[in-house]
C-alpha cells in the first residue's frame, strides 16, 4: 500500500518558515503588541519543532518540553503586556519609534 | 513517521497565510485576530502529528488565555491605531531584512532535507503509545513521575509572574489620567 505521507523535512521547513515569519515581524513592526505577538509566533514554531522531533525519534520528552515552553510563553506574555500597560500609561504611546527616553 | 498529507497542507497553508496578515496588517486587533487563527492550524497540525494533548493545550491556553490577554488589552489601551511601520524603514535596510531571511530559510530548508535521517532511539512509538492508553496518559504519568521538579518550579514561576504583572501593572504613574 503506497499511502503518501508527509516527510519530516517538509514539516521542519514549515516550523523555520513560521519562525522567520515572526523573526521579519518583530524586525518590521513598531507596534510593541504586534512585536509580542510575533514573538509568540516564533515560540509557537520552535514548539512545532519539537513536537515534530519528538514525533520522529519516538521520545515523548519533545513533548514535555512543549508544555514547559506553553507555561512560560504564558507567564511572559502576561509580564509583558502588564508592561505595555505601564508603558502606555506613562508615556501614551505604544510605538517604538516614540519611546526613545534612553536615547542620549 | 505517518502524517496525513492533505490535513498537514491545509493546516500549513493557513497557519503561513495567517502568519503573513499577522506581520503585514497595519491594525493590532486584525493582527490579533490571524494570530488566533495561525494558534487553530497550529492545534491542528499538532493532532495530524499525533500530539493530543499539545494540541488541547495550543487551543486552551494559546487561542484561549493568551489572546484574551492580548485583545483585552488592545481594548483597554485603544491601541488600535493603525500605524504604516514598514513603509519608515529605508529601503536598503527593508531589502537587507527580507533577503537575509529569504537566505536563512533557504538554508535551513536545504538543511532539514540533506541531513541523515535520525535514527529513532526513544521507547514511545505510535503504536506503543496507544498501547500504553494514548498520549495524553502517556504524557500525564511522564509529568508527574520523570518531571514532577520542573512542574514543581513552574508553579512557582506562574506565581512570580502573577504578583510582577500586578504589581507592574497595578503601579501608579505621576501624571496618570486616573485609569487604576
Amino acid at each position: 500500500m503506497n499511502v503518501p505521507v508527509v516527510q519530516p523535512w517538509v514539516v521542519l521547513s514549515f516550523c523555520s518558515a513560521i519562525f522567520f515569519i515572526g523573526l521579519a515581524g518583530v524586525l518590521i513592526r513598531r507596534n510593541i503588541l504586534i512585536i509580542i505577538m510575533c514573538i509568540e509566533l516564533m515560540l509557537n514554531a520552535v514548539n512545532l519543532t519539537l513536537v515534530t522531533y519528538s514525533e520522529m525519534l519516538n521520545d515523548l520528552n519533545g513533548e514535555m518540553a512543549v508544555f514547559f515552553v506553553i507555561v512560560v510563553a504564558a507567564v511572559e506574555s502576561a509580564i509583558g503586556l502588564s508592561l505595555v500597560i505601564a508603558v502606555f500609561r506613562t508615556l501614551r504611546t505604544v510605538d517604538t519609534d516614540s519611546i526613545q527616553s534612553l536615547r542620549g | 513517521m505517518t502524517i496525513s498529507p492533505v490535513f498537514f497542507y491545509i493546516f500549513a497553508g493557513m497557519a503561513t497565510a495567517f502568519a503573513l496578515i499577522t506581520i503585514l496588517k497595519k491594525s493590532p486587533a486584525a493582527a490579533a485576530f490571524s494570530l488566533v487563527m495561525v494558534f487553530f492550524s497550529f492545534a491542528g497540525i499538532y493532532a495530524v502529528l499525533g500530539a493530543h494533548l499539545v494540541s488541547a493545550l495550543q487551543v486552551i491556553v494559546y487561542a484561549g488565555a493568551i489572546m484574551v490577554l492580548f485583545v483585552f488589552v488592545i481594548m483597554l489601551l485603544n491601541a488600535d491605531s493603525p500605524s504604516l511601520d514598514a513603509a519608515r524603514s529605508p529601503m536598503w535596510l527593508r531589502v537587507l531584512g527580507l533577503g537575509t531571511g529569504a537566505v536563512l530559510l533557504c538554508f535551513f530548508v536545504w538543511a532539514f532535507k540533506n541531513s541523515a535521517p535520525l535514527a529513532a532511539t526513544g521507547n514511545y512509538s505510535a503504536q506503543q503509545v496507544a498501547q500504553m492508553g494514548g498520549n495524553t496518559r502517556v504524557l500525564s504519568r511522564l509529568l508527574f513521575s520523570e518531571w514532577v521538579y520542573p512542574f514543581e518550579l513552574t508553579s512557582a514561576l506562574i506565581l512570580a509572574g502573577i504578583v510582577g504583572a500586578v504589581a507592574i501593572a497595578k503601579r501608579k504613574v505621576p501624571g496618570d489620567g486616573g485609569v487604576s
